[in-house]
């Protein structure tokens, strides 16, 4: 059953995954991407991972997402100002980037089972939480300070505008 | 197994049912509510009291023709509603109406009056899909090909944004208090402590103002402003699709109200509870969470018509140097308040 269910996911996951990227219309790619990372989210939730899947669909779906249909919407180029043709190494170094990120997945992957009832890491909010502010504080704080950084990065690159 | 399966099933039809049977009752209560502060009659003539109009108005909204403009984009025209509707419909399911521990069905446990006692992450699923909310109007707003529409679905994408913020900092604060995502704990914490809103007064107030941004009601209902905007985002729908955004919106409107009562309320709980165990605990909790869910129902109308709209900027401002820093004010209050162990 949750084979099945795992299988039905990464199809729909690795077809809407393309559709983001070869699709000419921005609005359709930003909604399929939002297809993607729901899939995400729900290979984390077999997992056993409740909480990362429904931070996941929060954070990507429900705000980063929106942000780049508002973006796209707002822009909303004609169909005759979008590029036609991808710039010359465009394709190479995404294969590159793509064959990359493959290798390194499936050298992780190997050995893991994908669909684990019993995961070794307990996924729920608390045991996650235990590890940010245990084992993981500095990389944690870190983020937050690079969070920040960009943060006043955007609000300085503004204010210039002005 | 099968026990179990009929008894999710029955609460989930129940709930289903709830809710819909309420966006009728909830339409009816808004067009005599308002007729009520603005000193006049409202419908009268269908039913007693006019308690039927829901249905007529069902029933012409069904018969009307279905217009669609030549064009929109077709695909995202048709989907929009659905989204508004599928999310408003799916996110009542981990919300305790009622207690029910030591209720048993057929010999299978009752489990809380709960659609999904086992969801550990209650309220993130919650959240999570009730920010989706916001695609059905967006794509609404941009799909029907129109300035006004899209104008509509630009401020509200906007406006979701800003306020789910200062919403689930407030409600983190609950959270806090409370030591679990799931809602049945902070309904049982508080009925053995004392209701939210006491101790997180100011939480309670940025929540509810926020969850009258999230739901686009009046003050905030910018996406809409029928006087500058037409109709805002849904003006190129008409018949059930049109009926689907009003749906969702007052599907919405109940869900929230309910959010407020169980994160600050006490959900289903209400004093002298201990005196009462079983079914007769079943009925009066369910009767306790209805009538403060009515109440909170009650105060959407009444503010929708006694407050006039925001201006754009003064929403925008009242979201980030407003309701933000009280909300961060009342996190770091629970904070200190449990450390000090006042909590």
């Amino acid at each position: 059953m949750a084979a099945a269910v795992f299988l039905v996911v990464v199809v729909v996951g690795i077809v809407s995954a393309v559709v983001a990227m070869s699709h000419r219309s921005p609005v359709v790619n930003v909604l399929s991407l939002v297809v993607t990372l729901f899939c995400v989210a729900a290979s984390y939730a077999l997992l056993g991972a409740e909480f990362l899947a429904a931070a996941q669909i929060l954070i990507y779906a429900g705000a980063i997402l929106v942000l780049f249909l508002f973006v796209v919407m707002l822009l909303n180029a004609p169909e005759e100002q979008r590029p036609k043709e991808p710039r010359p190494f465009q394709r190479a170094v995404g294969l590159l980037l793509a064959l990359l990120a493959g290798v390194g997945g499936v050298a992780v992957l190997i050995g893991i089972e994908v669909v684990a009832p019993a995961a070794r890491v307990s996924g729920d909010a608390r045991a996650i939480g235990r590890l940010l502010v245990g084992p993981y504080i500095f990389a944690f704080e870190f983020i937050s300070v690079v969070l920040l950084a960009a943060l006043v990065g955007a609000l300085v690159l503004v204010k210039r505008k002005h | 197994m099968w026990a179990s399966v009929v008894v999710t099933a029955t609460k989930l039809v129940v709930v289903a049912g709830s809710i819909l049977t309420g966006v009728a009752i909830m339409e009816w209560v808004e067009r005599r509510g308002a007729a009520f502060i603005q000193d006049r009659l409202g419908p009268n003539r269908v039913g007693p009291l006019g308690l039927f109009q829901p249905i007529v108005d069902a029933i012409k909204l069904l018969f009307k023709e279905d217009v669609t403009p030549t064009n929109v984009n077709k695909g995202l025209y048709y989907l929009a509603p659905m989204i508004s509707v599928f999310v408003a419909m799916v996110t009542f399911i981990v919300i305790p109406f009622g207690a029910g521990n030591d209720v048993t069905i057929f010999g299978a446990p009752l489990g809380g009056l709960i659609v999904a006692p086992d969801l550990g992450v209650g309220i993130l699923y919650l959240l999570a899909l009730s920010a989706l909310g916001v695609y059905g109007i967006v794509l609404a707003g941009w799909s029907s090909n129109n300035k006004y529409s899209l104008l509509g679905g630009l401020r509200s994408s906007a406006q979701l944004i800003s306020y789910e913020l200062s919403m689930t900092l407030a409600v983190l604060g609950v959270l806090l208090a409370t030591g679990s995502l799931r809602l049945d704990d902070v309904v049982s914490h508080q009925a053995a402590h004392v209701w939210n809103f006491i101790p997180q007064f100011v939480g309670f107030i940025v929540f509810t103002t926020a969850v009258f941004a999230e739901t686009n009601r009046l003050p905030f209902d910018l996406a809409e402003a029928e006087t500058e905007l037409v109709a805002g985002y849904h003006v190129e729908y008409s018949s059930m699709k049109f009926a689907a955004f009003l749906m969702s919106e007052y599907m919405n409107m109940i869900t929230a109200s309910a959010l407020i009562v169980t994160l600050f309320f006490g959900g289903w709980s209400f004093p002298g509870m201990g005196r009462f165990s079983g079914w007769p605990l079943l009925i009066a909790s369910v009767v306790a969470f209805v009538a403060k869910l009515a109440f909170f129902l009650w105060l959407f109308v009444w503010v929708r018509w006694s407050l006039p709209r925001f201006r754009y900027d003064q929403l925008m401002r009242l979201g980030w140097k407003g309701l933000l820093p009280l909300a961060t004010l009342n996190l770091v209050w629970v904070g200190v308040a449990m450390a000090m162990r006042w909590l």
